[in-house]
């Protein structure tokens, strides 16, 4: 690994971000927080299609399509986990996923 | 060290150390300040890697789009300037134990896997190919996709409102 900024350390820092991530939506309990973590996910994924783009295939654009559809797909997820969100505050007065119990049983 | 190594380390570093100040925060509107600067960041990789047109759309999708939307439910759902509660000891533990191991596997397996990089000339990212490339419907266009993203964020439009709404109680 040398200190010229390259595929590898691109890729070190998106397996890093998507860990980051995971350990995130293991320890919070907080609904809005686990959809943070979720972001941080979805953008770790998008780190790794543009690094591959750029030096793997640098003369075709389908890392730049895959990126620009991850990026509308996590918009229109946002939108619709927020507005479950705020319905299951309105029920409920807590948006803590342990007293999210309703469909348990 | 020469600049360009600079501005990619501290790139580096800002992404990563946000990101982890996000998760580990327990203020949630400072962990949602934390993921703002996590996303400049990476924005800040893609314009490093010339790519600017990415670089943008991150910028006015996620830091202008999702990060505001994600403010104004904690303003609606939460209680600011309240802790969230501390967890268990033994819960953090584990998970950090199983991120870091599954992170440890994925380098190890990273760093031992040689990529074949295509000998073909560079093409430029310029808009313009972008755009005649994702309207195209010839072998490499991305039309079909495109229209079927446009359904998708007009579906997860009405779900959302559909979801959120609240209805008068009929007496």
């Amino acid at each position: 690994m040398t200190l010229e900024p390259g595929l590898y350390h691109l890729l070190t820092i998106s397996t890093g971000l998507f860990f980051i991530g995971v350990y995130g939506f293991l320890t919070r309990k907080n609904l809005v927080t686990m959809l943070m973590s979720i972001e941080l996910i979805l953008n770790s994924v998008n780190l790794n299609f543009i690094a591959f783009n750029k030096y793997l295939w640098p003369h075709r654009l389908d890392g730049v399509f895959f990126t620009l559809f991850v990026i509308a797909i996590a918009a229109a997820e946002a939108a619709v986990a927020i507005a479950i969100v705020i319905n299951i505050y309105r029920n409920n007065r807590s948006i803590n996923v342990e007293q999210t119990e309703e469909m348990k049983y | 060290m020469t600049g360009n190594q600079i501005i990619f380390y501290l790139l580096a570093l800002l992404t990563l150390g946000s990101a982890v100040l996000a998760v580990s925060t327990r203020h949630i509107f400072r962990a949602a300040v934390f993921l703002l600067f996590a996303l400049m960041g990476m924005a800040g990789l893609f314009f490093w890697m010339n790519y600017a047109f990415i670089a943008a759309v991150q910028i006015v999708v996620y830091v202008g789009g999702i990060t505001v939307l994600i403010i104004f439910s904690i303003f609606l759902t939460q209680e600011t300037g309240e802790k969230l509660p501390q967890q268990l000891w033994s819960r953090r533990f584990i998970a950090a134990l199983a991120s870091f191991c599954a992170l440890a596997f994925t380098l190890t397996q990273i760093f031992q896997h040689t990529f074949n990089a295509s000998k073909q000339t560079a093409i430029e990212v310029s808009v313009q190919q972008i755009g005649l490339q994702m309207l195209g419907t010839n072998q490499y266009g991305y039309a079909l996709p495109f229209e079927l993203i446009s359904i998708l964020l007009l579906a997860a439009m009405i779900g959302c409102i559909v979801i959120a709404i609240r209805l008068k109680p009929t007496s």
